[in-house]
């Protein structure tokens, strides 16, 4: 103690005690919160899956969609919206929205576990009838014609998550996200559903097949090597703009200054 | 006749056999030797000619193998994302290039870059023409032409983007066909006259293809042949410097200096687009998408060299208003079609304005520093800064998508932008360039600031001012300086009444905008007085010289510079030195 003693009027005790306690609290807090979801599962199985879902929904979304998820201010109702919206928006961690803005963003890793959203889900279809969360078979692209998909793709996709899938804006901050990274599941359930600004396809519009295809064809863009070289973020010609005055003319110039040094 | 070597032997041979026949002997030795000034900043046009026959060589190539119909086929070739697809030949001749061809995608993807390039170097070439001067008096028609080029790179860098038949290229005819139906009275008519009926149509990319590959190219090619003719017979202008005057040329000969440095410098410029179009992707029309009037693609953009216009059409705010029963699109008239009208005839007409504003009749051979045209910078920087906010409103969908912003924020910043930061661009440059021409009368008269500082024996700190060497006294005195027009009387001596008093007086008032501010160089007594003043600094300095060997400066006496041995007092040191400081 007499090491501790000696030091306890040291400028920096005080800094080393909030250290300590912050990383005090921050241990403890992360050990609570991981504790939830277990805790959770304990309880779930003592009740039916729709049940468990209510439950969730009172906790976790009923403070924007209200307590009969009827909507509020805050949020739109989920009557209606059925299980594939609920799956779509919380297993890409769109939901639960972590603050208000343009529109919710993508989180990764989601927020509940499978099971939680698969009861969430099951709790919101039980208000409703609506969309229903795609099986394997609907999702199943293996068959599927690129080339059309592309032309389905570029009539009804481009015009917002642009040509190459890179995403683009839209108005007031709003954005239709890059589908580099997505999964069929989510294609096919954000085509169903019209999650954000997105309009809904409903198989009406474009029939399974045809969702198939365009889902064959995003994947194709997702694996597609690029025969030219560096691709630069497949974003058209601003990015070409960028690199050709930066790198290209910092070269080319830097060779002309170099010429011209040469002659002194 | 004395002995040579076999390869004088051969060559002068050569030369006479020749020379015997066309006469080309007298022609070579009065231009081999034509001197060429030296700065890098005069090779950027060098830049635009050797990109440009990288253009032409690449597009060569491209011709043998691109069919310019749209006559419909279904694709057939290796890019399997697309097979299948009904598509128009002039895509399916591209996606073949690309895919079939071998090299095909290199030289495309050179095609464009060299293309991009070119474009981008006359850019450039004409802010340093611009920003130093060299349009004066002889070179305006030079500059015309130089105009005329840009325009005609536009124009054909613009055809070619068009001339794929992807996505991209006819979200950007639709954009130029719109364009042309916002002219009012003919704009209907025009763009039916050219599509040949609606939009697409059949045959406009044919002709867009010879427009491409014939007439534009043409032209480039002869108004090049002008430029440099013109260049040759007007000489190179060059930067003030030591023995640089109005009436000569300093550098080196044409032959064999300016052939091996420009010749290198064409194979860097070849190398460097050759490099990039090999491990750079530009314009990947297969994954665009073949052109359907029914599509679009989010990010639709145009090259670089359109972008401005883009923005222009992107920043405009909705207005139309109906005129005896007709729209008038002013939404789109205005940016397309009014602004880069005003802007063109402006810059084509600049060095004329420039001339009748300041009355300078004279011919200048020797460049402006930009400093020392602060006004004729400050504009430039001014139409800079409003080019690079509408470069800006261009990209805005790609500025918001990356950087998480609002686009319809960007947008407010631009319109408010477009009107507030050039005219304080142009207050801050003129600003910065009068700063500069002060800071280059303070070097004449006072020297450079050394950097030394010395505490003098009495404890005084004074920083020693050295003259500045004779290569930069040469450049900051090769300037000339220009008084402002006087202000004309508004009635003659007998009280007859000045005819165009009011143009006159309102050039006399724009003359003095231009150059009363202008800081005059000293006068050869001022400078002469300001050397006695830098030798009697030196003088100062002199005896302690001997503490450059750091480590014989004794740090801790206070930090000055003092060494054991040394003079402490100014009296001390002149008995040393005889009664010399």
């Amino acid at each position: 103690m007499k090491f501790l003693a000696a030091r306890r009027r040291s400028p920096l005790a005080a800094v080393a005690m909030l250290l300590i306690a912050l990383i005090g609290i921050g241990a403890g807090y992360a050990v609570i919160a991981n504790a939830r979801p277990a805790e959770a599962a304990a309880v779930a199985s003592s009740e039916t899956q729709v049940e468990q879902g209510k439950r969730l929904y009172l906790e976790g979304c009923s403070s924007c969609h209200g307590m009969q998820s009827q909507g509020t201010s805050q949020g739109p109702t989920l009557v209606g919206v059925g299980a594939a919206s609920v799956d779509f928006q919380v297993s890409s961690g769109r939901m639960p929205m972590a603050m208000p803005g343009a529109q919710a963003v993508a989180r990764d890793p989601a927020q509940y576990t499978d099971e939680q959203i698969a009861a969430m889900a099951a709790y919101v279809a039980s208000l409703a009838p609506g969309p229903a969360i795609p099986t394997e078979e609907d999702v199943n692209f293996e068959n599927a014609d690129a080339a059309q998909g592309g032309v389905l793709f570029r009539t009804n996709c481009s015009q917002c998550h642009q040509a190459a899938g890179q995403g683009g804006a839209l108005t007031q901050g709003k954005y239709a996200p890059s589908l580099m990274q997505v999964e069929p599941k989510e294609i096919y359930e954000a085509m169903i559903t019209g999650p954000q600004s997105m309009p809904v396809f409903s198989n009406a519009t474009i029939p399974t097949k045809d969702k198939q295809a365009i889902i064959k064809y995003i994947d194709t863009l997702q694996t597609l090597p690029d025969p030219g070289g560096l691709a630069l973020g497949r974003l058209g010609p601003v990015p070409e703009t960028v690199f050709l005055w930066t790198a290209v003319f910092a070269a080319l110039i830097g060779v002309a200054i170099w010429i011209g040094i040469k002659a002194r | 006749m004395t002995a040579t070597s076999p390869v004088e032997q051969v060559g002068g041979g050569v030369a006479t056999y020749v020379d015997q026949r066309v006469g080309s002997n007298k022609f070579l030795a009065r231009n081999l030797g034509k001197v060429f000034p030296d700065h890098w900043s005069f090779m950027l046009g060098e830049i635009a000619l050797y990109s440009f026959i990288v253009v032409l060589l690449t597009g060569t190539f491209l011709t043998l193998f691109f069919k310019p119909s749209m006559v419909e086929v279904l694709y057939d070739g290796s890019y399997v994302p697309l097979k299948g697809i009904k598509m128009s030949q002039a895509y399916a001749s591209t996606l073949d290039i690309s895919f079939d061809v071998r090299g095909g995608l290199l030289l495309r993807q050179m095609h464009h870059w060299a293309a991009l390039i070119f474009i981008a170097a006359m850019s450039v070439h004409m802010f340093r023409v611009f920003f130093t001067g060299a349009f004066r008096k002889p070179r305006e028609f030079n500059w015309i032409i130089g105009v005329v080029l840009v325009t005609l790179g536009l124009g054909a860098g613009f055809s070619g983007y068009s001339l794929p038949d992807d996505l991209l290229s006819g979200t950007g005819l639709q954009i130029a066909r719109g364009i042309m139906q916002s002219i009012p009275v003919i704009g209907t008519w025009m763009a039916f006259l050219l599509f040949d009926g609606e939009f697409p149509g059949t045959e406009f990319i044919s002709r867009l293809y010879a427009v491409h590959i014939l007439l534009i190219p043409g032209l480039i090619l002869a108004m090049v042949t002008i430029h440099l003719m013109l260049v040759w017979t007007q000489k190179h202008t060059q930067f003030p410097g030591p023995g640089r005057t109005n009436d000569n040329v300093v550098g080196y000969p044409l032959l064999p200096v300016y052939m091996a440095k420009a010749g290198g410098f064409f194979f860097v410029v070849f190398g460097v687009i050759a490099l990039i179009g090999g491990l750079v992707t530009i314009n990947p029309i297969w994954i665009f998408g073949p052109f359907m009037p029914d599509q679009v693609s989010a990010g639709s953009q145009p090259d670089w060299y359109i972008g401005w216009l883009d923005g222009a059409l992107r920043t405009m705010p909705n207005w139309e208003s109906t005129l005896f029963g007709f729209t008038i699109s002013w939404n789109i008239f205005v940016p397309a079609v009014i602004i880069p009208g005003i802007i063109f005839t402006a810059l084509a007409l600049y060095p004329f304005l420039e001339a009748w504003v300041t009355g300078d009749k004279k011919e200048h051979h020797l460049l402006d520093r930009p400093r020392n045209a602060p006004t004729r910078t400050g504009i430039g920087v001014m139409a800079l800064s409003f080019y690079l906010l509408l470069w800006i409103g261009g990209g805005n969908d790609i500025i918001a998508l990356t950087f998480g912003m609002s686009i319809n924020s960007i947008t407010w910043f631009l319109r408010i932008a477009l009107f507030v930061v050039p005219p304080i661009m142009f207050v801050v440059t003129r600003r910065i360039c009068l700063g500069l021409q002060r800071r280059d009368r303070d070097k004449l008269l006072h020297g450079y600031e050394s950097g030394r500082i010395l505490r003098l024996p009495h404890g005084e700190f004074i920083e020693v001012h050295q003259p500045i060497n004779a290569k930069e006294l040469a450049v900051i005195t090769g300037k000339t300086d220009i008084a402002p027009l006087a202000l004309p009387p508004a009635t003659d001596a007998d009280g007859v009444r000045n005819k165009h008093f009011h143009v006159k007086k309102l050039r006399a008032k724009l003359s003095g905008f231009f150059y009363s501010e202008n800081v005059a160089l000293p006068t050869a007594a001022e400078i002469e007085e300001g050397q006695h003043h830098a030798a009697h600094d030196a003088a100062i300095e002199a005896p302690l010289h001997a503490y450059e060997d750091a480590d014989q400066i004794n740090r801790a006496h206070g930090g000055v510079l003092h060494h054991p041995g040394m003079p402490e007092t100014n009296a001390e040191q002149l008995a040393n030195d005889g009664g010399h400081l």
